[in-house]
């Protein structure tokens, strides 16, 4: 068996140290050995979004990062979004607008709508639907998803 | 006490306080937090990873299965094949389960399971499937079911003979059923049409496209004791079945159902479950089990593909005298495609008098289908409105109109022999109508289309529980599976009943062993049935409260009456006491008599049928033949939407589906009858930028038979969507397409033949 890869990394500002296989994914490794379980795998290609992460700032599905290529760097998951108590404003606004169903794709919708926001404070619909097009859900005909992050990015403007 | 289904009544006078708000979903802050714990969420102490090897081949006869290489695999704990399960007949209802979990004495289709292998990693599992050798003797396959019809097509099953012949048959078949479905007389019906239309149409395989693949954790203890979580529409059902195909009591087999990740009918069956639950008894280790996204396209339930043909005839004014269908339907490599449902609903929201359908059910090498909101219905109705548009095009009339004219109303007795009580069809048309979509001018280059849908909604065995734990909070244990947020819906009427807040309420989702019996999660019955359970439930607690207040203040019961959560006295004369709450109720007398608890099982009947009319304006690129849907709309009798966000949710997301297997979604088979598009990027589902915002419009007429008087909404939305996109493209383009899904090829094909 190939000679496992040392990383160190930050996961939500924890630190963590582990030994991946070289050909472990990211998301295996979140799910697996840190049992952040929250980042979800619906396809394994990089086609459904459900295991988006934020990589150093980047948007990545972390279906197609392996876990070896974090080495040094910072990854924010689902489990890392609320403060404390508080919820983003993105959590909040899919609760009460409903921009959630069975909730299986919503780690991976909330993930890359925050990264959405912190790259564009005031999209328009159409620049919302584009960014958000790497995220499958079957549910709810993404209608109140988006109207969740409209909301949510009006109401951070105004914070 | 009469049970609710007797004494229960809609009552248009009551004051309602929760029913018909927005609360927060229970379930929800779990959802946004990353902490709901889905199929493949649980881990166990000491766990394997099972992985499964299936067929390359769509139908070979399986020689030899040899494992010796791969048990010698460093990790792998045990290995399960044919040999390790029950034999029971073919042709059985069991038979043909065990034979969609592992394959027997052939491998029926691509992506059949041959073998699995459990192992302390996942690479190691997957590094055995690699060793383990079949013997295959590979036989002629079929995939389409025209072809599987004909005199020389490869008999996929020796047992099958078709069933409804006229004249019966011994000759093995692929053709396991003929159904007549009538009424009237078809053929005065055309004598007396003025205008007859007669189209042929078809449609593929579409999956049901849940994100979450079949996931679970199986436990067998060495007492012969199975625990099992899983993603599950059905926990029930799957515990039954188990039980049927692993030849063990239902008893000893508890099934806990996670989060589930979609299903829409596509977790109505059981795939990895039984392989795991044997990979454990073999390996006394805990297994999880979860498939992949290509695993679940090749090996789990898509839809039924059709070929049928649709005759229907119309006076000059409007009244349509005859419908007639002639429908096959793919059911894959088993029977059970529920084909019964499309010549039940596919006429069903009119009140024709003379209606003649033929239907046959045909076995193909294809996984066997699975359900998907309304089963086999969507893919008929396609047909049958895309033929009432050309009839009201005909005769001149407005499309709604026509609708409107034809329209099923209380009394009439449908096709299947059920008179219908008070419906929503007339309404639901009238507010299409009225609607601000359908009186707006369609836009240059865009066409627009109507279609309407229909569908039964369900009842059945539900069987729920209400606690009032001593404080005064409620919890209840259901266990027909939550599919999409019912929880909340379901919370929200018991609160109603109990006049209390709903966040006073909590609802577990039970195991098999701490309940009885429930049905799927189907049909659109949960809200409808669980609803009745709970308020059932309700009604014995508040008697319960009320015969506790008369004891503490030591009065008749009749001199109490239970309003907004408390006790109070029926009037001035019983005594001068303060209302109690059910706090102090409980606080008081839990002690002494007990904790106040309640059950309901029951097979709840009088789901009201649902209607629903979609308005929707398509522009069609006359160079790629490319589709967009720029405006839509769902309208839609909910009867009383409980929870008006989550039914809009169910509005939406129906359509949506049905946008997808209206414009893109389709198995795709090669010549070797191996799927080609096995991943999301070759299985085209919507994605948010394909679509606009869906708009809504709520129609209320109650179902007279439930206390909050709600129909089940989660099937009619599917229903009339692609017929209402192939209505709009029809009118975009100037031709009507019959085949789905009417993807860039097929409408580049219309519009080369439409200009030559």
């Amino acid at each position: 068996m190939a000679k496992k890869v040392h990383v160190t990394t930050t996961v939500n500002g924890d630190d963590y140290e582990y030994l991946a296989e070289p050909g472990q994914t990211l998301v295996d490794v979140l799910r697996n050995n840190l049992e952040l379980t929250g980042t979800k795998e619906g396809c394994s290609t990089g086609d459904c979004g459900a295991c988006s992460v934020i990589l150093d700032g980047e948007l990545v599905c972390s279906c197609l990062v392996l876990a070896a290529e974090t080495d040094g760097k910072s990854v924010e998951t689902i489990e890392g979004m609320a403060d404390g108590d508080n919820l983003h404003p993105l959590q909040r606004n899919f609760l009460d607008l409903n921009g959630l169903q069975c909730g299986i794709c919503t780690p991976g919708f909330l993930i890359a709508a925050k990264a959405l926001l912190e790259r564009n404070p005031d999209p328009t619909e159409t620049e919302a639907r584009f960014w958000l097009a790497g995220n499958l859900c079957r549910c709810t005909g993404y209608d109140k998803i988006v109207r969740s992050v409209m909301a949510a990015a009006e109401e951070m403007r105004g914070a | 006490m009469a049970t609710i289904l007797e004494d229960s009544k809609y009552d248009p006078q009551r004051d309602l306080k929760v029913v018909g708000s927005n609360p927060v979903k229970h379930d929800g802050l779990d959802k946004v937090t990353g902490r709901a714990k889905f199929g493949a969420d649980y881990f166990l102490p000491g766990m394997l990873y099972g992985r499964t090897l299936r067929s390359p081949h769509p139908h070979a006869i399986i020689k030899s299965i040899d494992t010796s290489a791969a048990e010698a695999v460093p990790g792998v704990k045990s290995i399960v094949t044919r040999d390790d399960f029950p034999e029971i007949d073919p042709g059985t209802v069991a038979g043909e389960m065990t034979r969609t979990a592992m394959a027997r004495e052939k491998a029926l289709f691509d992506g059949h399971p041959v073998a699995a292998v459990a192992a302390t990693t996942d690479a190691a599992a997957k590094q055995a499937l690699k060793l383990i050798k079949v013997d295959y003797e590979i036989l002629p396959h079929v995939i389409d079911p025209v072809d599987a019809m004909q005199p020389d097509a490869p008999i996929l099953h020796d047992y099958i003979r078709t069933k409804g012949l006229d004249e019966p048959s011994d000759k093995p078949t692929n053709i396991t059923e003929r159904l007549i479905t009538e009424m009237g007389d078809v053929e005065k019906g055309f004598a007396e049409a003025d205008v007859i239309v007669e189209r042929d149409f078809d449609s593929k395989p579409m999956h049901q496209g849940y994100i979450e693949p079949q996931g679970c954790v199986a436990e067998y203890s060495d007492d012969g004791q199975v625990e099992l979580w899983c993603c599950t529409q059905a926990p029930f059902v799957y515990r039954d079945r188990l039980s049927a195909i692993l030849k063990m009591e239902s008893a000893k087999i508890n099934v806990q159902q996670s989060e589930l990740g979609g299903g829409f009918g596509g977790k109505t069956g059981f795939y990895p479950e039984p392989v795991a639950i044997l990979l454990s008894k073999k390996a006394k280790r805990p297994v999880k089990m979860v498939l992949s996204r290509n695993e679940v396209f090749r090996g789990t339930g898509p839809v039924s593909a059709t070929n049928y043909t649709i005759k229907m005839g119309v006076t000059k004014d409007g009244k349509i005298t005859a419908a007639q269908g002639h429908l096959v339907f793919q059911t894959g490599i088993f029977t059970g495609s529920m084909y019964f449902n499309g010549p039940n609903a596919m006429f069903t929201r009119y009140n024709f008098e003379n209606i003649h359908i033929e239907s046959f059910e045909v076995v193909s090498n294809r996984p066997k289908v699975n359900s998907f909101r309304a089963p086999c219905v969507p893919q008929i109705v396609f047909g049958v409105e895309g033929v009432i548009d050309e009839l009201a095009r005909k005769i001149g009339m407005d499309p709604i109109d026509l609708r409107l004219k034809n329209a099923a109303t209380e009394g009439y007795t449908t096709v299947y022999g059920e008179t219908l009580g008070p419906i929503g069809f007339v309404e639901t048309l009238q507010a299409a109508k009225d609607s601000e979509h359908y009186k707006s001018l369609v836009k240059d280059g865009e066409g627009r289309g109507v279609a309407a849908g229909f569908w039964f909604n369900r009842g059945g065995e539900t069987s729920t529980s209400m606690n009032i734990a001593p404080d005064g909070s409620v919890t209840i244990i259901t266990g027909t599976a939550d599919v999409a947020g019912s929880r909340i819906s379901i919370a929200m009427m018991a609160a109603e009943e109990l006049g209390i807040d709903v966040d006073k309420v909590r609802i577990t989702m039970a195991d098999t062993n701490s309940l009885g019996f429930n049905r799927v999660t189907a049909g659109s019955r949960t809200t409808y049935s669980v609803g009745m359970t709970v308020v059932d439930n309700a009604r014995q607690c508040i008697d319960q409260f009320v015969k506790r207040a008369a004891e503490i203040w030591d009065v008749p019961e009749d001199a109490v009456v239970y309003e907004n959560g408390e006790c109070r006295p029926a009037g001035a004369n019983v005594g001068n006491f303060e209302p109690l709450t059910i706090a102090d109720i409980t606080k008081q007398t839990t002690m002494s008599h007990g904790a106040v608890t309640a059950s309901a099982s029951m097979n709840v009947t009088g789901a009201g049928p649902g209607f629903g009319l979609h308005i929707v304006d398509a522009k069609v690129d006359e160079e790629t033949g490319r589709t967009d849907i720029t405006r839509y709309t769902v309208v839609e009798d909910a009867g009383k939407a409980i929870h008006p966000l989550q039914v809009e949710g169910q509005y939406q997301g129906g359509a949506v589906q049905g946008i997808g297997w209206a414009l893109n979604e389709e198995y795709v088979y090669g010549e070797d009858g191996r799927l080609q598009n096995a991943s999301f990027l070759d299985y085209r589902m919507p994605v948010t930028s394909d679509v606009p915002m869906i708009d809504t419009v709520i129609v209320e007429v109650p179902n007279p038979r439930h206390p909050f008087g709600l129909r089940g909404v989660g099937e009619v939305p599917v229903v009339p969507t692609m017929a209402a996109i192939g209505n709009a493209i029809g009118n975009a383009i100037g031709v009507r397409p019959q085949s789905l899904p009417m993807s860039p090829p097929k409408l580049l094909e219309i519009i080369d033949n439409r200009n030559s």
